[in-house]
């Protein structure tokens, strides 16, 4: 049985770990090459660590240890340079581009009247500028190839509610499905889609970590995995804590195959019914 | 490879024919054993022929030479006894249900002031409380099997957007949506989730023919397929007419299967872009 986007290639950015990695190993177990990107360096903003060097290295050996190849390299969503420089290269080694991935992102939060100037400005950068200029670099290679296109950029359930304390990544986020809708109309004549996913809490380092804890359980003095856990569950409607990277993955690898081909303009949750609650 | 429904039982209304029939295939190819039911026959206030035996017939042989099994039956969503005798044996001749598909629908084009009281009762009938009946026919032995469970409603675009001279069909349509929400909140303490599927015009006999066709081109006196493409593709972002009940299909596989197990309570369009056009 022939993979489900067998022959395709993948610009992926976030790749080096979480969500990011997980469609790196997802599209390629379906047939994909991949081009991978992520900073691989703390943003100050933040209260929890980005990925390594390391990190990025591992998705590269999961990857070709599905035979598959993969261009990794350092770029900065917030510097289109270093993102064009990886395309570029990528699709010149790999030989074409298919799918997009606009995964990087970041999680800082805070009352939106105490957020500082860098706080919210990063916010934006990363989590919204970054990813138009990921689809801005990726797009004229869609267009060159001729065979349409796949993008699938992250948002959020964020990106369709708000949530209390995190009003700048709730922006971003809303900007994101904005963005998608236009670059949808735009790409449509050249059969390009666009969609984003629109997960709820994934098991990832962005959430699992002490200052995530603490914004969801603000009575509990130390609260743990478990604590965060039972507050997680209780914004979700199935009876879960949070998802899994592979279930963000397998809407990526819907949306990105032939099977989505005529999906365009969608936000599609992968949220456990959040928006219902 | 295992299959992506392997083992498990899909009940579908309306598939004698076009996207029901292509459900059952498609569910079947990956693994599914399947519950089909269809009118085959003709409704007074639908201008144009519905499924008949002999297209309920052609299912089963389709579906049987996948190697699947198929229990098929005579049921109208009009009528809940007839529906619920078609499941109660589907499933003690199957073992299980796993996946419910309430596919079946009729539209009849009629601007607001001239559209009859028959005519609303019985759009609304079928493509609405149909859809009601066809959950409560199912739901109980969703709930038995203790093992969660898909439903996937057939909405349309117009259950998101307005159409004009089919006030019935976009009440009806924006009614499952609504039903697919609370059917969701209802059932996510068992694993059990609800979706819809909203595609833009499909190449199935509800649209194919003269009725349609009149609708789309009222300037001509005797408008056909060729006349209805190039008016019928303006309304789509995607440069293409129409999409194929294949493409429809594809989207209910995915919510369907595990690939889906977190996603509930969505309305997923499969429209070539008309809600963003
Ligand atoms: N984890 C969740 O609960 C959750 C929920 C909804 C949406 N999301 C979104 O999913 C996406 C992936 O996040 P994740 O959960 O995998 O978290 P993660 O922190 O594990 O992964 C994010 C990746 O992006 C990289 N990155 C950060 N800033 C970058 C920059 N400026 N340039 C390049 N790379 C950068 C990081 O190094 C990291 O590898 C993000 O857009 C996030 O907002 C996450
Ligand atoms: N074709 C389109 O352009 C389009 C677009 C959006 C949504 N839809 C929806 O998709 C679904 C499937 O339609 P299709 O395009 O395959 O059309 P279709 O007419 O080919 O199939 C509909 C099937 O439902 C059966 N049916 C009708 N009334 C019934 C009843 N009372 N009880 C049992 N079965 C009954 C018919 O016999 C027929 O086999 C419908 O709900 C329709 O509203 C269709």
């Amino acid at each position: 049985m022939t993979g489900r986007v067998e022959g395709k290639v993948a610009f992926i950015t976030g790749a080096a770990r979480g969500q990011g990695r997980s469609h790196a190993v997802r599209l390629a177990q379906e047939g994909a090459d991949i081009i991978a990107v992520d900073h691989c360096g703390d943003i100050d903003t933040t209260n929890y660590p980005m990925a390594t060097e390391a990190d990025l290295a591992e998705t590269v050996r999961l990857v070709e240890a599905l035979d598959r190849r993969i261009v990794a390299s350092h770029a900065d969503v917030r510097d289109v340079g270093s993102l064009k420089t990886a395309v570029d290269a990528g699709v010149a080694e790999l030989g074409r581009l298919d799918i997009v991935s606009a995964n990087a992102g970041i999680l800082s939060n805070g009352q939106s009247h105490e957020l500082s100037e860098d706080t919210w400005g990063q916010m934006i950068d990363i989590n919204l500028s970054g990813v138009w200029r990921t689809a801005k670099v990726a797009i004229p290679h869609l267009i060159a190839g001729g065979r349409g296109g796949s993008i699938v950029l992250t948002s959020s359930v964020a990106g369709l509610r708000s949530y209390n304390g995190v009003s700048h990544y709730v922006s971003a986020k809303h900007g994101v499905v904005g963005l998608m809708k236009t670059l949808a109309q735009e790409l449509a004549q050249y059969s390009i889609r666009v969609n984003t996913v629109n997960p709820t809490q994934v098991d990832t380092a962005m959430i699992q970590n002490e200052s995530m804890y603490r914004l969801f359980s603000p009575d509990i003095a130390e609260p743990t995995r478990e604590d965060f856990g039972r507050a997680s569950g209780a914004t979700i409607l199935l009876p879960i804590e949070w998802a899994e990277s592979i279930d963000v993955s397998n809407a990526v690898l819907f949306l990105a195959s032939d099977e989505a081909r005529y999906i365009t303009g969608v936000a599609l949750p992968v949220d456990g019914g959040a928006l219902l609650l | 490879m295992t299959r992506r429904l392997e083992g498990k039982v899909a009940f579908i209304t309306g598939a004698a024919r076009g996207q029901g029939r292509s459900h059952a295939v498609r569910l079947a190819e990956e693994g599914a054993d399947i519950i089909a039911v269809d009118l085959c026959g003709d409704l007074a206030e639908v201008p144009y022929p519905l499924g008949t035996a002999g297209d309920l017939a052609e299912t089963v042989s389709q579906v049987e030479t996948l190697g699947r099994r198929i229990v098929a039956r005579q049921a109208d969503v009009r009528d809940q006894p007839s529906l619920d005798a078609a499941v109660a044996e589907g499933v003690a001749r199957l073992g299980r249900l796993d996946i419910v598909c309430a596919n079946a629908g009729v539209n009849k084009p009629a601007p607001m002031l001239e559209m009859t009281e028959p005519t609303w009762l019985d759009i609304v009938d079928v493509d609405l409380s149909g859809v009601w009946r066809t959950c409560k026919a199912a739901i109980p032995y969703l709930l038995a099997g203790g093992s969660g469970g898909a439903i996937v409603l057939t909405s349309s675009a117009a259950g998101l957007k307005g159409y004009a001279n089919i006030a019935h069909y976009t009440a009806a349509k924006h009614g499952v949506v609504g039903l697919m929400k609370t059917l969701a909140q209802e059932l996510a303490p068992h694993r059990i989730r609800v979706n819809t599927v909203n595609p833009t015009q499909v190449d199935t006999p509800m649209i194919m023919n003269e009725s349609m066709y009149k609708l789309f081109c009222p300037a001509l006196d005797a408008p056909n397929r060729e006349d209805f493409a190039p008016v019928s593709q303006a309304m789509n972002a995607l440069p293409i007419p129409w999409v194929d009940a294949r493409d429809v299909s594809n989207a209910v596989l995915f919510l369907a299967s595990d690939e889906g197990r977190y996603i509930t309570g969505v309305a997923l369009p499969v429209d070539a872009g008309v809600l963003i056009k």
